[in-house]
């Protein structure tokens, strides 16, 4: 459609000509709303601000906003180029193999959305297949789903299983305080106006371990959750915490980071019946803070409760092995009002990227990096909690990430840190009042020990300033 | 369409034995669902039911459907074998596909084997 004339004339604006809709038809709009112009349209906006002057820089040709571009991108720091990182509390710096990016741009897979029809979708699917097998291979779950948006997500997903999972008979969920607190924030979020009431550990038992929660479980209790690692990275056997879960009739749920899970024993063996996590650390860069890829694994038993997708593998017409969705009945497309949840989204190129890391690196290159991590943060937190005023107040076992008390108020240090291009730890008086002179420092593979005794030269000279 | 004449029926699809306090889904249901791979009873023996309440959960291939009770009164026994073998709803859902039984007294509005017939092939058309 050319440009409409008329209007340019009247107006100075040219009609968007990819709008598409033609004089006639807005006079007719017009006509049947009951007004004879535009400017009759909009006359209970008062003139003045009707088309506001927008105060804009005048416009740039394309090599000057790419160069204009690129340089307020160059501003950013990033912990590749410019800074070491001690930064984890939920997202992890770790290596991505080249394969990983290779196999995401391939056209194939790279799309805004899931392709799931089964007739054209075979790569895909068998993708997001393979996924689940490992993930549930790593959790010691029976069943995968396709993913959630992230680690938070996730587990409040896992709250929605176990409140279907007793038909809202029970209403009370025990959650840890070593849980990340993003993630509580969005348990809360997901179960506001659901009736659900969550019961809480005393202040002063915030940091304590498991133990604490086992008086808080009773008959009402559907769910408890924990972290493992928890979010001071403290490595907690669950053994007993789940025994009197199940005692009383009420599902465990764990909260693992994927690379943990690799040294230590599965959350499964400990009887976990739900099994969530932030899969970030296996091939997605920490970016700037998104997007993640949150996992969830279950036993087949509590599969109909689940949410989200999931990817079964079946023969064809002809008996070749071929992969479609499974159980869609359970999803809220079918099962509308009586589904678990609404979420039925996976994150598909996220957990392609997650899925080629792990077959890339194999089980023993998954365990390497797993051991790298822990034996470089048992260096570095040995080094840090001998300089003079700080210390490492737990004495429990932990993997690649701990806390650290320090001789001043977590911010300064922080403040310091990145003043000698250093990303310190996660200041934990955010959201722990009592820890506000507490780092949680975490330290992975890419962390050389050049970087390591760096970081503890400095706030050695910091203890001196 | 098989539609046992000793039977009593809900329009939504539900048999009820007024013999031994049966509930099942009929055959015309299980032909409609197509095969069912999941049922989940929500009611547990000793509950009480009111006629027209869910009672049981159903999912098929390619459908999900709420079983609500045909009759009012007590639970009195609840078929925990089919939970682990819902496919015998596509078997015999007039015989080992029965879901629970109910002390207590039918619906009013239950149709006999020759109502439900007609009212399963009003809904054809």
């Amino acid at each position: 459609m050319p440009p409409d004339i008329s209007s340019i004339a009247k107006t100075g604006r040219i009609n968007m000509t990819f709008i598409p809709t033609s004089p006639a038809e807005r006079d007719a709009m017009l006509k049947t709303v009951g007004v004879k112009s535009l400017d009759d349209l909009f006359d209970a906006v008062p003139k003045k601000h009707r088309f506001p002057e927008l105060n804009l820089p005048p416009a740039l040709t394309e090599m000057e906003a790419a160069s204009l571009l690129g340089e307020m991108a160059g501003s950013n720091e990033n912990v590749r180029e410019h800074m070491i990182s001690f930064l984890g509390a939920g997202a992890y710096n770790h290596y991505v193999p080249s394969v990983v990016d290779h196999m995401l741009r391939r056209g194939e897979f790279y799309t805004a959305y899931t392709p799931y029809q089964p007739e054209i979708s075979q790569g895909t699917l068998q993708a997001i297949f393979e996924y689940q097998s490992l993930m549930s291979n790593l959790t010691g779950m029976e069943v995968s789903n396709a993913s959630h948006y992230d680690g938070a997500t996730a587990t409040a997903e896992a709250v929605f299983l176990a409140y279907a999972q007793f038909r809202g008979k029970r209403r009370k969920m025990v959650v840890s305080p070593g849980v990340n607190p993003q993630y509580r924030d969005v348990i809360q979020t997901y179960t506001q106006g659901m009736g659900v009431e969550t019961a809480a550990v005393a202040e002063a038992d915030v940091t304590s371990g498991p133990e604490a929660l086992i008086p808080l479980i009773d008959e009402n209790t559907m769910v408890v959750v924990v972290q493992y690692p928890d979010f001071f990275g403290r490595i907690h056997d669950y053994e007993k915490l789940s025994a009197v879960a199940h005692e009383k009739g009420a599902l465990v749920c764990v909260v693992a980071n994927p690379t943990a899970l690799l040294m230590l024993k599965t959350p499964g063996e400990m009887g976990a019946d739900i099994v969530v996590g932030e899969a970030q650390p296996f091939g997605i860069p920490i970016w700037y803070g998104g997007p993640h890829l949150g996992f969830f694994t279950t036993k087949k038993s509590y599969v109909h409760k689940m949410a989200g997708r999931l990817i079964g593998e079946t023969i064809d017409a002809r008996g070749q092995r071929a992969y479609v969705l499974t159980l869609t009945a359970r999803e809220q497309h079918i099962k509308r009002e009586r589904a678990t949840s609404n979420i039925c989204t996976n994150q598909g190129l996220l957990a392609l990227a997650c899925c080629v890391y792990m077959a890339s690196l194999g089980k023993s290159g998954l365990q390497e990096v797993a051991n790298l991590c822990y034996q470089k943060a048992h260096y570095a937190a040995d080094q840090l909690g001998r300089i003079k005023g700080f210390g490492l107040p737990f004495k429990e076992p932990f993997f690649h990430e701990f806390v650290l008390k320090c001789p001043r108020p977590a911010s300064e240090v922080n403040q310091y840190l990145l003043e000698n291009q250093i990303l310190g730890g996660h200041d934990l008086g955010h959201d722990y009042p009592a820890l506000k002179n507490h780092l949680l420092i975490a330290v992975t593979e890419m962390n050389s020990r050049e970087e390591i005794d760096t970081l503890v030269e400095v706030l050695k000279e910091m203890g001196n300033d | 369409m098989n539609t046992p004449s000793n039977l009593k029926y809900a329009r939504s699809d539900e048999w009820f034995d007024t013999s031994n306090g049966a509930v099942g889904i009929t055959d015309y249901a299980q032909s409609q669902l197509s095969d069912i791979v999941f049922i989940e009873i929500l009611v547990d023996e000793g509950d009480t039911v009111e006629a027209g309440k869910p009672i049981a959960s159903v999912e098929s291939v390619k459908a999900s459907a709420e079983i609500y009770a045909p009759a009012s009164g007590k639970v009195g026994a609840v078929n925990k074998v089919l939970v682990e073998k819902p496919e015998t709803l596509n078997s015999d859902p007039f015989g080992d596909g029965w879901m629970i039984k109910i002390e207590g007294n039918a619906s009013a509005e239950l149709l006999d084997a020759a109502g439900y017939i007609k009212h399963c092939e009003d809904r054809a058309h």
